[in-house]
């Protein structure tokens, strides 16, 4: 049974992620960064799922395992329809959002099907197995994807703040939860670790979109040479 | 084999993403000049130095948070950590690192003298307000 700190870790996690939503209608960019929201209202109605299953059918019961890695893969999907929304703001001067946009589906479809063929070699524990090794895979084509579009935001001289911010935290995000459910899958006696690392990144994500959102305008702008680890 | 090149991958990403992270918080305010006030109290003009960190953190302490600085305040200072720990280990292997944390300390500690240039002002406004009202 989870105590008092997992309880309010999920209570706080849902009510940053609902901030996130209310900061960005307050402050004015909803529209602009549609998807981003669009995930954390999906994020907040999980958390909100999460505690009905749990509630019903207790923490270790199959309904909530399966209910929590599902809902996981699919949250993962909304993430990429938010990195998604990034790429067509970076690059919509240059015109070239639809195509990219296109390319993002077909590599979302393509990492599906390959961790189902992964998985299909060794059919026992098939759907436990499938949804950690569809979540790994996930999480690190999400990350392959924001570290492709901060290498653009680098190369493009970026310099908006608020979109450069939003990106980095994406980035330590997805790398996060890779790492996370590579070791689950590595090792999936190590409970420890991968039972506690989710929800501490799933908090810092929306704490960082409203420092965004909050600290920031659309116009704030920054020298990106100076963000480069290696000097440009 | 394939679970292990990720999680080694994702670390080596997430520092990545992490320290360009802390950058953005830092860059974000290292244009912005010192009140003359904020310069007396805590001796920094237009550079600081690794050591006054702590100092300024102290004074950031004594003055009512702000919500909106609240976070940003514990990355860096997380981040100043992390540049300390790496500083004191691989720094004294390589000398050009150990000056490029260095640096970067520097920055952390300019970053929160400007967020306690930032409290001194609201704590005012503040007190503005109760004068008025």
């Amino acid at each position: 049974m989870p105590g008092p700190f997992e309880y309010t870790i999920w209570f706080v996690g849902a009510l940053l992620e609902a901030s996130v939503v209310v900061c960005s209608l307050l402050r004015g960019p909803f529209r602009r960064y549609f998807t981003l929201n669009l995930y954390m209202s999906m994020s907040f109605l999980v958390s909100a799922g999460r505690y009905l299953v749990f509630s019903r059918h207790g923490l270790m019961s199959s309904e909530y395992i399966y209910f929590y890695y599902y809902s996981d893969a699919i949250l993962t999907i909304c993430l990429y329809f938010a990195l998604m929304g990034l790429y067509a703001i970076v690059f919509e001067e240059l015109g070239a959002a639809l195509k990219l946009r296109v390319f993002m589906m077909l590599l979302l479809i393509g990492t599906t099907l390959f961790s189902l063929s992964v998985v299909h070699q060794s059919e026992a524990r098939m759907l436990t197995h499938y949804i950690v090794e569809i979540s790994q895979n996930l999480y690190f084509v999400g990350l392959v994807l924001t570290y492709v579009l901060w290498a653009a935001l680098l190369k493009l001289r970026e310099s908006r703040v608020r979109v450069i911010q939003i990106v980095l935290s994406l980035g330590v995000y997805f790398s996060i939860n890779a790492a996370n459910y590579a070791l689950h899958n590595a090792y999936p006696n190590l409970r420890v670790i991968w039972e506690y690392l989710p929800p501490a990144a799933g908090m810092f994500l929306p704490i960082a979109w409203i420092y965004a959102f909050v600290r920031f305008d659309d116009e704030a702008r920054l020298t990106p040479a100076r963000l480069a680890v290696v000097p440009r | 084999m394939m679970a292990g090149l990720i999680f080694v991958f994702s670390l080596a990403a997430m520092m990545q993403f992490f320290v360009s992270y802390c950058r953005s918080l830092i860059a974000a305010s290292a244009r912005r000049a010192l009140s003359p006030d904020v310069q007396d109290v805590v001796g920094i003009t237009r550079s600081a130095n690794s050591e006054d960190f702590e100092r300024v953190m102290q004074f950031l302490h004594l003055c009512p948070e702000r919500r909106e600085d609240r976070n940003g305040i514990q990355a860096i200072g997380a981040y100043f950590r992390i540049l300390g720990a790496v500083g004191k280990t691989l720094g004294k292997l390589i000398p050009s690192l150990h000056a490029w944390t260095e640096s970067e300390r520097s920055q952390c500690a300019y970053f929160a003298a400007v967020a306690l240039d930032r409290r001194i002002a609201y704590s005012r406004d503040m007190l503005a307000e109760q004068m008025t009202a």
